[in-house]
């Protein structure tokens, strides 16, 4: 969705969601503005625009702070967005900076009382001798209006960067984590947090590994799982003890020794962590590869791809670009039978677990029209060169995929290309296989 | 671990740096045949160098990137890890116990190690004065655990440590447990600490510039990845 303003680092995407049924789907910049963009219904008089995603609501979440105790600027920017699952006719959802969790309300009026007794139509009292009956105010239909409003600030819980915040099955608790800590909150109430996991040595200059990722299991609430910059997930259960220090089941697939460098440990952190919507696996995002795990297997992922393996010869450039500390997310299908990731020149893929096929895709105006086909791309590392193809050398390090998103049912992705954001829909097979 | 002359650069050494850098990373290619049968034994300079300046940009942050600033630092001792003469080190070597680095490295950086130093003390310098700074509130950290009730006035007395605050005892450590003082720790830091003078105690016949054994050069990054109190013994060799 293209911006009206002139593009700025303000309209950077920073991260995309899809609410649990698919109909809304929200996006946050670092300008600390949410957009929130809504599903048409399909309708038969208007096929072309058949469950086509146009804007809903916008409204700024976040606003830069200055933390006048530490002498920092606390970023606006939007770290991360969940939706909890609707429980009434409103929608809500929370929204995370680096430091403070929001929950958001958000309502629409499509009616509005009219016939008041006292006040006339702009509000004002009217004068009493010329009232001579009462009547009943009547609802009357409106143009619809999309009221936003902020439920709950949860502050002061984190000394580090937020980094996850994952709402619980319960419905009634969420964590957010940072660097070294994930606290508990209560939906309700904002003034205490209970803290699960604090890997905080006693001395900093102990510190060798930090909390990269963190998210519930999607059907027991008494579970969770966060990664590590050393590549590891640890599988939590929260009725084993208070305090999570120690986890339940620890995941880690041994260095390779034909792998190894001097940027093993940097390509190996976790930038993502997944749940399947079954809840059987997690799929992880390093540095080069999405890996799915079975959460009955410690030992290894049961499955491996590569993303961009051309790129294991680079790392030394990407090292001193800072390009290797880029962290993508990944996704899941609504089968949990196809994952996707960002990589770079706005290029993302997409591995079919059953098949064991993959494809590139390209996420630009110039390749994409409304309603056009996506082509596969191809990047070539040497060798036979298709027309097509990109060379490695070639290839946009400053634009990259980070965020992406999976309707939960459908076949809709979509993907956030720096400040654009691009909705691509499967027509012809809209059915999960 | 040295801290070479690779600190304060001017753009145009900057430039020079990533063309060295490209000819460096022959190690990584797997074609080369000298990678083909074992991994790289040995990292160039200019990768070490490389990786100071991401450390002292990252350390400069007014709020550093935690997991970038973590592994630049566990990159930069699998580095430094594999300049040293001996195979045997581990890999992560913890102070104060790792050997010597080589000579060669040394005696390249010697020139210039004492104007890196002053620099780094000056940078530090800023990170010093806040410890004149009125004391902080006290908890920083998650509310919801219980903290025992610490007041603000104790928890400055946990910045001085508990070699000078005698009203300080272990049993008073529980109580700042969750008294997240990490961004206020540093400014222990003060330049006459030992950890910065060798002294004429390391040996007769060393040149006028000092130069730091890779014990003090590990204190001294530890000091400048994170909270290094000063009442820690120094290393080995004192």
């Amino acid at each position: 969705m293209p911006s009206h303003r002139m593009p700025s680092e303000a309209d950077i995407i920073s991260t995309v969601e899809f609410n649990h049924t698919g109909e809304l789907l929200a996006t946050g910049d670092k300008g600390g503005r949410v957009v929130i963009f809504q599903r048409e219904p399909e309708s038969k008089n208007a096929p072309h625009s058949q469950g086509e995603y146009d804007v809903y609501s916008t409204f700024q979440s976040h606003e830069p702070e200055f933390d006048y105790l530490k002498s920092l600027e606390i970023e606006e920017k939007i770290n991360k967005i969940k939706w909890l699952p609707q429980q009434n006719a409103a929608h809500s959802l929370l929204s995370t900076n680096d430091k403070t969790i929001k929950l958001w309300k958000i309502t629409e009026r499509d009616k509005r009382p009219e016939g008041y007794n006292l006040k006339d139509e702009e509000g004002k009292l009217k004068d009493l001798s010329t009232v001579t009956s009462l009547q009943v105010p009547v609802l009357k239909p409106m143009d619809l209006m999309v009221e936003v409003s902020p439920r709950r600030v949860f502050a002061n819980g984190h000394t580090y960067h937020i980094n996850s915040i994952s709402v619980n099955s319960d419905c009634e608790t969420y964590m957010s984590a940072d660097d070294l800590r994930i606290n508990l909150w209560h939906l309700a109430i904002t003034d205490r947090s209970f803290n699960i996991v604090d890997i905080k040595p006693a001395n900093m200059e102990d510190l060798t590994e930090v909390i990269t990722a963190s998210e519930f299991h999607p059907h027991h609430c008494n579970l969770f799982v966060y990664s590590s910059s050393k590549g590891s997930l640890r599988l939590c259960d929260m009725r084993a003890a208070a305090l999570c220090d120690k986890h339940s089941k620890l995941f880690e697939e041994p260095e390779d020794p034909s792998n190894r460098s001097f940027f093993s440990e940097i390509i190996s952190s976790v930038s993502d962590v997944k749940f399947s919507h079954s809840g059987r696996y997690m799929l992880t995002r390093d540095y080069l590869t999405v890996k799915v795990w079975d959460l009955n297997m410690e030992a290894r992922p049961i499955e491996t791809y590569q993303v961009h393996d051309y790129l294991r010869s680079k790392l030394c450039s990407l090292y001193e670009n800072d390009c290797i500390f880029d962290k993508f997310e990944c996704a899941w299908n609504g089968s949990d039978s196809v994952i996707m990731t960002g990589a770079y020149n706005n290029f993302f893929r997409m591995f079919d677990r059953n098949t064991k096929r993959d494809v590139t895709l390209e996420a630009s105006r110039e390749s994409s029209k409304p309603r056009a086909v996506l082509k596969p791309r191809r990047v070539c590392v040497g060798g036979k060169r298709r027309r097509d193809d990109i060379s490695v050398d070639s290839l946009d390090f400053t634009k990259k995929i980070l965020h992406t998103a999976w309707h939960p049912a459908e076949n809709i992705i979509a993907i956030a290309a720096t400040n654009n954001l691009y909705i691509f829909q499967d027509k012809v097979n809209s059915e999960m296989h | 671990m040295m801290l070479s002359k690779g600190l304060k650069r001017k753009r145009e050494e900057e430039e020079e740096e990533k063309e060295s850098l490209a000819v460096d990373a022959w190690w990584l290619d797997p074609g080369h045949p000298a990678v083909a049968q074992a991994p790289p034994a040995v990292a160039s300079s200019s990768l070490f160098d490389l990786s100071v300046l991401k450390l002292h940009h990252s350390l400069r942050q007014s709020e550093p990137d935690l997991r970038h600033l973590v592994l630049v630092v566990n990159t930069l001792r699998r580095i430094q890890a594999s300049m040293a003469p001996t195979a045997a080190l581990p890999p992560v070597p913890s102070p104060p116990a790792a050997p010597g680095v080589a000579d060669n490295l040394l005696a390249s950086s010697d020139a210039a190690l004492s104007a890196s130093m002053a620099s780094l003390l000056e940078d530090l310098s800023h990170i010093e004065g806040l410890s004149q700074a009125p004391q902080p509130l006290a908890d920083e950290g998650p509310p919801g655990r219980p903290t025992g009730g610490a007041s603000p006035g104790l928890g400055a007395l946990d910045l001085l440590g508990p070699a000078t605050g005698c009203l300080l005892d272990d049993g008073f450590e529980g109580l700042f447990e969750d008294i997240d003082t990490s961004m206020y720790d540093s400014e222990l830091w003060a330049p006459a600490s030992e950890g910065l003078k060798p002294g004429p105690e390391d040996g007769p016949g060393k040149e006028e510039a000092p130069e730091l054994d890779e014990a003090e050069l590990d204190y001294l990054m530890d000091v400048l990845v994170g909270t290094q109190a000063l009442e820690r013994p120094p290393g080995p060799g004192r």
